[in-house]
C-alpha cells in the first residue's frame, strides 16, 4: 500500500504540491491527470525518493520514503518507474540494459538475470531485439524496454508518468497495451497520462490534480461523466 | 644530408631519451588521469560554490606555464620540504597535477553530458550513488571525454620535453646535446621528430580505433 498524506514540496518559492493526500491500495491502478505543470511528475519522483519532500509523509508497505533511516536504495527495489523522457542505457544491449539492476542490485548470477530479462523482453514484444542497442529501437519500443527493465526487479508498484507522451500517434497503442496487460495481471499502478481512453479503460480510480491540489478523485465513470469539481470540468471539456 | 658523424652510440642515447619521454609522460598521464576523475567527479558531486577551493587549486596549474611549474616544483622540494628527491620524481609530480589539471575539467564535461533523466532511471532502479558512477555515468562520459583525453596525453608527451629544467634528460634534451656535439640540426631535429611520431602515432590511432566501435552502439 502507498500511502500519501499531507505532502507539500517547493521547488523554491514556486509551491508545486500543497498537500497532497492519497492512498494506493495493492492491486490497484489508479491514474492521475491534470494541467502541464500540475505536480504529477512531481508526486511519482516523491514516491520513490528521487526529490525530497519539505513536509507530509508517503509511505509505501508501512515504510517512510523519506525518513533519514530509510534505505532508498532498497526500497526503490519494489517500485519501479518509467519516465516520460526516453532514458536507455545507451550504450548497453536490450538485454544489458534489463539484466544490470537485477546482477548488480540484487547479486542475480548472470544466466539466472538474463532468463528474467528474456522473459520481461518477450512479455512486452522485444524477444527479437536482445543484442541491440537502443539507438536502433523506436521510441515505443524504447518505452517498452523501460517498462522490462522495471518489471526485472519485480517490483512491487509501477509507476508510470506520461510514457507515452513523446511517441509519435502510431507508437501510442502499443505501450498502451503493455501497460494495460500489467493492469490485467494485477500489477499495483499509478499511471500519469493524457490518454483519457485508456485511464477510463484501466483505473480502479482517476485522479484530477490542479495547481498541485488534487482537486478531485473518483472512479472512472463517476469523474469522466460526472465531473464534480469546475476546474476538471474545464479541463475534460478542453480534452475532448 | 646521408654523410653524418652520427654512430650507432649516438642512436641508442636518443631512444633512450625517447624511453625517458616516453615513462614521464606515461606515468604523469596515468596518475594525472586517475587525480583527474578524483577531482572531476568532487567538482561535479560538491557543485561550483563548495568545490571553489579545488577548482582554485587546478586553475593554477592550468594557468602557470609548465616550465616555471617545474623550476618552482624543484625548488619547493628542495629547499622548503629538505627532501632529496630525484629530478625525474620532480618532474613526474608536477607533471602530474598538470595533467589533473587539464583531465578534470574533461571529465566533468563528460559527466555533464551525461543526462539526468538517465541516471535518475538508473538510480530508480535501486543502483547506489557508487554504482550509478560505475556502470551508467563513467563508461558514457568516456565516450563524450576520450577525443579531449588523448589530445591531453599527446600534448603532455610534448609538454614533457620541458622537463630538461630540472636535470631530465629526455627525448628533446638528448637531441639538443648532440646537436651541439655534431653540429648538424636539422638531420637531428629530423630524427627527433620522427622519434615523437612513432610515439603519438599509435595512441592517435587507437583513439580513433575507440570511437568508431562506440559510434555503433
Ligand atoms: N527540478 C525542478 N526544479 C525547478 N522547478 C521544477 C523542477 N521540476 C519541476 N519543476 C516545476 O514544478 C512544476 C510542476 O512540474 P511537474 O513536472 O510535476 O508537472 P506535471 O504535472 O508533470 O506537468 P506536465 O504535464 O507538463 O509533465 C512546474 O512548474 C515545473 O516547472
Ligand atoms: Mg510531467
Amino acid at each position: 500500500m502507498i500511502e500519501i498524506q499531507n505532502v507539500r514540496k517547493s521547488f523554491g518559492d514556486l509551491e508545486v504540491l500543497k498537500g497532497i493526500d492519497l492512498t494506493v491500495q495493492k492491486g490497484e491502478v489508479v491514474t492521475v491527470i491534470g494541467g502541464s505543470g500540475s505536480g504529477k511528475s512531481t508526486l511519482l519522483t516523491c514516491i520513490n525518493g528521487l526529490e525530497p519532500i519539505d513536509s507530509g509523509r508517503i509511505t509505501i508497505d508501512g515504510t517512510e520514503v523519506h525518513a533519514k533511516s530509510t534505505n532508498l536504495n532498497k526500497l526503490r527495489r519494489k517500485v519501479g518507474i518509467v519516465f516520460q523522457q526516453w532514458n536507455a542505457f545507451p550504450h548497453l544491449t536490450v538485454l544489458e540494459n534489463v539484466t544490470l539492476a537485477p546482477r548488480k542490485v540484487l547479486g542475480m548470477a548472470k544466466a539466472e538475470a538474463e532468463a528474467i530479462a528474456e522473459k520481461q523482453l518477450r512479455h512486452v514484444g522485444l524477444g527479437d531485439k536482445l543484442t541491440t542497442y537502443p539507438s536502433r529501437l523506436s521510441g515505443g519500443q524504447q518505452q517498452r524496454m523501460a517498462i522490462a527493465r522495471a518489471l526485472a526487479m519485480s517490483p512491487d508498484y509501477m509507476l508510470f508518468d506520461e510514457v507515452t507522451s513523446a511517441l509519435d500517434p502510431q507508437l501510442v497503442g502499443e505501450v498502451l497495451e503493455t501497460l494495460k496487460m500489467l493492469a490485467e495481471e494485477g500489477m499495483t499502478m499509478i499511471c500519469v497520462t493524457h490518454e483519457m481512453g485508456f485511464a477510463r479503460d484501466v483505473s480502479n480510480r482517476v485522479a484530477f490534480f490542479h495547481q498541485g491540489i488534487m482537486a478531485e478523485i473518483g472512479a472512472p465513470d463517476q469523474l469522466f461523466n460526472d465531473p464534480q469539481h469546475p476546474e476538471t470540468q474545464k479541463f475534460l471539456a478542453n480534452v475532448r | 644530408m646521408f654523410d653524418t658523424a652520427l654512430t650507432a652510440n649516438d642512436l641508442v642515447f636518443l631512444a633512450k631519451g625517447a624511453g625517458i619521454t616516453i615513462l614521464v609522460t606515461a606515468i604523469s598521464v596515468v596518475i594525472g588521469t586517475l587525480l583527474g576523475i578524483l577531482f572531476g567527479v568532487i567538482r561535479v558531486q560538491l557543485g561550483p560554490v563548495l568545490a571553489a577551493p579545488l577548482t582554485f587549486f587546478l586553475d593554477i596549474f592550468r594557468s602557470v606555464p609548465l616550465l616555471i611549474q617545474l623550476v618552482l616544483g624543484n625548488a619547493f622540494v628542495g629547499m622548503v620540504l629538505q627532501l632529496q628527491i630525484s629530478g625525474f620524481t620532480v618532474a613526474c609530480i608536477v607533471l602530474s597535477l598538470y595533467t589533473s589539471a587539464y583531465c578534470a575539467e574533461i571529465v566533468r564535461g563528460g559527466i555533464d553530458a551525461v543526462p539526468e533523466i538517465t541516471r535518475r532511471a538508473a538510480r530508480s532502479l535501486g543502483l547506489t550513488w557508487g554504482q550509478d558512477m560505475r556502470y551508467i555515468v563513467l563508461p558514457l562520459a568516456t565516450r563524450v571525454a576520450l577525443p579531449s583525453w588523448i589530445g591531453l596525453a599527446l600534448g603532455v608527451m610534448k609538454d614533457s620535453a620541458l622537463v630538461y629544467v630540472v636535470q631530465v634528460t629526455e627525448l628533446l634534451k638528448s637531441t639538443q646535446i648532440l646537436i651541439t656535439r655534431l653540429q648538424e640540426p636539422l638531420f637531428l631535429l629530423l630524427i627527433c621528430g620522427a622519434f615523437y611520431f612513432v610515439i603519438s602515432f599509435p595512441l592517435a590511432r587507437f583513439g580513433g580505433y575507440l570511437e568508431k566501435r562506440w559510434s555503433n552502439d
